[in-house]
């Protein structure tokens, strides 16, 4: 008898445990938005990553692995990019110029490689110049290993900070038990070197032993965010979350961002990863999204054309095909409002040095945000 | 009448090798397609394979799957754009070219036509995808 009413409490107990929290700020319809979208990049697949030359002209990557220069209309493809692994989610994925790009004309690029051993793929930063329509120069400066066929998890986003180190992301790679709390592996983790690939002698973990000296912080599943915040010079990310818990984080110094000791999400299955969702030394996320939004590309609005968003963030919705703006308050999101609902599957933001925000959608292009 | 009945067992074994034998492939690839599924397809069209309702189509009892073999697994070959109907709702999405190989793509397509209350006894090959040209 006595067993037999354990079960039912087993499952009460695993049923009561699925239950997520919901996100403490609901998204909100928009009241009277006065920005709309013009379609300036037309017929893209997928615009996974972009930034703008000096001239005002873009340097756009398309998933699929092609780098995609637009100038005064016109689309002229670059030859030199690496052979990307493109398959799953890899392909190739972000780019961004150095700050000093005027001086020393260093661009940086992520994709998904399948350099070095073993089948499969994994996150390759690399640094090259352009010349004329070719890339040149190319220096692969990190390459996350090992290769896996796995389709899931390469992250990744480029930020430099203002000493002049570069931060950039690797995704766990569908191993989320094996990768992402272990620091003698790659994966799971945000990156810091210097601008020429060299490791900082002060990176948290370049005296641990067999460590990957590289590794900045830990603990993350998927970051496809990551920016220098421009007000206070700090290292913002986000990053997808199982089903629910995606999140908004600081990123600090040897810091363990708990994935999957802690998490607000459960499997797609709606089983359970880890019951916790905080523990002593993990960090708890500055937000997280119950149902997730899965989210690509991150931007925080500083420029004079939007001054209703100043000081906002801005991130792309794989999920619902919107922009959403989060409104701050103390380093706390106190609103969310759905910004151009079925724009389309938003896979990145970037606020260009004209001022202008500029969203890559999946499918369709590049939108500019213009005040009505 | 020996010779009838040699041949008609004949004619009977060689139906329920190839039945069996074909049930023992299609069982393995479903296998193998469930893996394969969670790796690439789970983020979008969920555990279940209920989709998300305006952005993710349903692939669970979905008409479009059911009716549209070919044009199924030319969408997993080399991604889908457009509007399509399923259940009698229009999506407009895009989905990725995955990279997947022909025979990873049969798999998939073996699990998601026998589950979630989806049901197909005519095992997609290996051959069948490649054979279907963008």
């Amino acid at each position: 008898m006595k067993k037999l009413m354990i079960i039912p409490l087993i499952t009460i107990a695993l049923s009561a445990c699925a239950q997520q929290t919901e996100s403490s700020v609901k998204a909100e319809d928009p009241q009277n938005i006065s920005y709309t979208t013009e379609l300036v990049v037309p017929d893209m697949s997928i615009p996974w990553g972009m930034d703008f030359l000096p001239d005002g002209s873009m340097l756009i990557t398309e998933k699929s692995g092609e780098l995609v220069h637009f100038k005064n209309g016109i689309k002229t493809n670059i030859s030199g990019v690496p052979e990307v692994y493109n398959r799953g989610q890899g392909g190739l994925l972000d780019i961004k110029l150095h700050p000093d790009y005027e001086n020393n004309g260093w661009i940086y690029m992520t994709y998904a490689s399948s350099e070095g051993e073993g089948t499969g793929g994994n996150t390759a930063l690399m640094r090259t110049k352009l010349s004329g329509n070719s890339l040149t120069n190319q220096e692969v400066l990190y390459k996350a290993a090992p290769n896996t066929t796995k389709g899931q998890h390469f992250g990744s986003r480029i930020a430099f900070d203002n000493d002049g180190y570069l931060y950039f992301s690797a995704g766990e790679r569908g191993e989320h038990f094996v990768n992402p709390q272990d620091l003698t592996r790659d994966n799971g983790k945000i990156y810091r070197l210097y601008d020429d690939g060299r490791i900082p002698e002060d990176n948290p973990f370049v005296n641990e032993p067999n460590a990957k000296k590289a590794i900045y912080s830990y603990g993350h599943r998927n970051p496809q965010g990551l920016i220098k915040n421009p007000e206070t010079g700090a290292i913002w990310e986000h990053e997808h979350g199982p089903q629910g818990g995606d999140e908004i984080n600081i990123i600090q110094k040897g810091k363990n961002y708990g994935w999957p000791v802690i998490s607000y999400g459960i499997d797609y299955d709606n089983s359970i990863i880890t019951e916790l969702t905080s523990k002593e030394g993990m960090e708890q996320p500055l937000f997280y999204w119950v149902p997730s939004i899965a989210p690509s590309g991150l931007a925080m609005v500083t420029s004079n054309k939007y001054p209703d968003w100043k000081g906002n963030l801005l991130v792309g919705s794989l999920k619902f095909a919107y922009l959403e703006r989060l409104v701050l308050e103390n380093n706390k999101v106190v609103k969310r409002i759905k910004l151009f609902e079925g724009l389309g599957r938003v896979r990145n933001v970037v606020q260009a040095p004209d001022g202008y925000i500029y969203v890559g959608v999946e499918g369709k292009g590049i939108y500019k945000i213009i005040p009505n | 009448m020996k010779i009838c009945f040699t041949l008609g067992l004949g004619f009977l074994s060689s139906f329920l090798i190839s039945v069996y034998g074909q049930n023992k492939e299609l069982i393995e690839s479903i296998k193998k397609g469930k893996d394969i599924y969670q790796d690439f397809c789970i983020t979008c069209h969920m555990g279940n394979g209920e989709g998300l309702t305006g952005s993710f189509p349903p692939l669970a009892k979905s008409d479009y799957l059911i009716n549209n073999r070919a044009k199924s697994i030319k969408a997993i070959k080399y991604g889908l754009q457009g509007e399509i109907i399923v259940n009698g709702k229009t999506y407009n999405s895009i989905m990725a070219n995955l990279g997947l190989a022909d025979d990873e793509i049969a798999d998939i397509m073996n699990y998601i036509t026998n589950s979630w209350g989806n049901k197909n006894d005519d095992i997609v090959t290996e051959k069948e995808v490649s054979e279907i040209k963008k």
